[in-house]
């Protein structure tokens, strides 16, 4: 019978409830979608890195986990790696931030590709059991001339580049050559000489990428060149990961602000779905004044109407979860369309329950006030209201 | 169904009712004993009853007649137990009212007293029937009628009603759902404040004479607080009631 009333309820004030289950899918679709673009992106930019076939990734002493946006090493570094036994392949990139999150990533082209193309996945049975790799074009062909950039296929969509087209960026007029498949480094890449001269980096690069001959000896291999690079304290100076090490920790939880912005903006969305349930469920009590007034001179206790409230603020709250959820996957898909290669949103669906307690906690926690209002109501004054 | 055809529907249903034996000698079912009730308006104090004394007895149709001030009201709550008195005695069903806590004061709302008021105060949200229902339901009981309330749906003429929402009905069929509300729970009192001060006289008549038979046949006590001296006629006994007082 207390489902009908709810319902009956509900639906005498479709506007009102509609606004209530509105802020709160609102609330949820923050809290999903912030988490969703911090897992996506991050796990993007893992797979890019995986992308290129390196067992060993070398970053330059004091870097931080998400951006190598600098280049304080010395590429005379490269072939001293190169030359260790076991490595095949060493290659270094200078990396520069564009704004935002874009980034443009200078590299040795004909290495690089050359690293992808033959790449084994680590725990491979027969290494170096091979499969063909490097870069794909979808248009166009690779970097040749100085001032060329291939850009991947996400940037090419939002940008509309094609191969002839020109575009500006680090106050440099660059020829696009061609669009590649995405999932390798960053979204856009030019000549590593190019850039380190655009930057004032001539001779110094941002990381390292070495391939060695039997990845299963990654481990052992990141040890030896720790004490090689970091003599006495191996612990500190050069950051040297396997490829699975450094991508491991592309994570929400190993990046501290993120974390941090996460709380900001869940207790911000948790803030304004309680206000906008208080408010809802403020003006619904004072609205029904007469009935609560009628509710209780049949005898209705503070339990009865109190079950009421709750369970209308329980409905709205699952209601409004479940549109959040709806709304989630419809800013998942603009990003995906709008602006492709900006940033990357994952369906998250162990959030889906935090979010929802969260929803749902904060909506309740907005109906005490107007429900003990509602349990205080002198009935005699309430059946009088008007 | 017009109010126009609730007579003839009365008729058939009665038939069906079994007459009730003649009440016997018992104590007042409600027995007030010099009530007294002071509201504070700012700051001043006003005396809304002055030293009430009053029997009912048990099955017993009384009015209680008086003009708008003059108190009747304020008792109605206080023997509904919505409002407490500020001193004297009031004793329903031979329960003392003064010593009861607000949770055994919703248990005689629920059991003990049904409510008519002058505006109907159905839940506008619920139909016809949901407003009954729900009464049974706050009482911790079936919401299904057994087949005895739903000879008393036909005999007040709503029995096809019922699946309406009050803004669908007359006032007068809404007022005949709030006496069906008041004694789905068999209540020991139906208490009526200005229970026709809504309606038309064709429909006062319905609802009285819908009330005098309640009362006639099944025994239902009523107590009725009007201010309109043909509907107190309807009673077995009428008080008049005059600047907080009974004479």
């Amino acid at each position: 019978m207390v489902n009908k009333l709810i319902f009956a309820n509900l639906g005498h004030r479709p506007l009102r409830t509609f606004l209530s289950v509105l802020a709160i899918g609102v609330e949820v679709t923050m809290i999903l979608t912030l988490v969703g673009v911090s897992y996506g992106t991050l796990d993007a930019s893992a797979r890019r890195a995986r992308g290129i076939g390196a067992d060993i990734f070398v970053r330059p002493p004091g870097s931080s986990t998400i951006s190598l946006s600098s280049a304080p090493m010395s590429e005379k570094v490269i072939p001293v790696l190169g030359e260790m036994p076991g490595v095949t392949l060493a290659t270094g990139t200078i990396i520069q931030g564009i704004g935002g999150f874009d980034t443009i990533q200078g590299v040795d082209f004909p290495v690089i590709d050359k690293m992808a193309s033959v790449w084994r996945k680590p725990g491979d049975p027969e290494p170096p059991a091979a499969r063909a790799g490097g870069f794909k074009f979808l248009a166009g062909g690779p970097l040749k001339d100085e001032d060329d950039i291939i850009v991947d296929e996400f940037y090419a969509r939002q940008k509309k580049l094609q191969p002839g087209d020109h575009i500006k960026l680090i106050n440099h007029d660059w020829h696009v050559a061609g669009v590649y498949e995405a999932g390798k480094l960053a979204r856009m890449l030019v000549r590593k000489d190019t850039l380190q001269k655009l930057t004032g980096s001539e001779g110094h690069i941002s990381a390292i990428y070495l391939k060695l001959a039997d990845p299963s000896t990654s481990d052992a291999f990141v040890e030896t060149l720790k004490q090689k690079l970091n003599p006495g304290d191996p612990e500190h100076g050069y950051m040297i990961y396997t490829i699975e090490d450094f991508t491991s920790q592309l994570t929400v939880n190993s990046i501290p602000m993120l974390k941090d912005f996460i709380y900001v903006v869940i207790a911000v969305a948790s803030v304004v779905g309680f206000i906008v349930v208080f408010m809802a469920m403020y003006t619904a009590v004072l609205e029904r004044t007469r009935e609560i007034g009628i509710l209780k001179a049949v005898g209705a206790g503070p339990g009865y109407i109190l079950n009421i409230l709750f369970r209308e603020t329980l409905l709205i709250a699952i209601f409004g979860t479940l549109f959040g959820i709806l709304l989630t996957y419809g800013t998942q898909f603009m990003m995906a369309h709008a602006v492709p290669a900006s940033l990357v949103q994952e369906t998250v669906y162990g959030w889906w329950g935090i979010a929802a307690c969260i929803a749902i906690f904060g909506a309740l926690l907005g109906t005490i006030v107007p429900a003990m209002r509602a349990v205080k109501q002198d009935a005699t004054e309430a059946l009088s209201y008007e | 169904m017009s109010d126009q055809q609730s007579p003839s529907i009365q008729a058939v249903a009665f038939q069906n009712l079994e007459p009730l034996p003649a009440p016997v000698s018992c104590p007042p079912i409600i027995q007030v004993r010099d009530l007294r009730k002071i509201f504070r308006v700012g700051e001043v104090d006003v005396e809304a009853l002055r030293g009430v004394n009053l029997d009912v007895s048990r099955g017993e149709f009384l009015s209680i007649v008086g003009t708008s001030g003059s108190g009747k009201s304020t008792l109605f709550n206080i023997l509904g137990g919505l409002t407490p008195p500020t001193s004297g005695s009031v004793t329903i069903n031979s329960k003392d009212l003064a010593n009861m806590t607000d949770a055994q004061r919703n248990e005689l709302r629920k059991h003990t007293v049904g409510f008519v008021f002058q505006k109907y105060n159905l839940l506008p949200t619920l139909t016809a029937k949901q407003n009954i229902q729900i009464v049974r339901d706050v009482a911790g009981r079936p919401i299904e009628f057994d087949d005895r309330f739903k000879e008393v749906l036909q005999m007040l003429g709503i029995e096809k009603r019922l699946h309406h929402k009050p803004r669908a009905l007359s006032g007068g069929e809404q007022q005949r759902v709030a006496i069906a509300r008041a004694i789905v729970n068999g209540p020991a009192i139906l208490l009526a404040d200005e229970p026709t001060g809504n309606l038309d006289s064709k429909n006062s008549d319905i609802v009285l004479n819908l009330m005098r038979d309640l009362n006639k046949r099944t025994g239902q006590t009523i107590l009725m607080i009007t201010h309109n001296p043909e509907a107190a006629a309807y009673g077995d006994r009428t008080v008049q009631m005059r600047d907080g007082k009974l004479s």
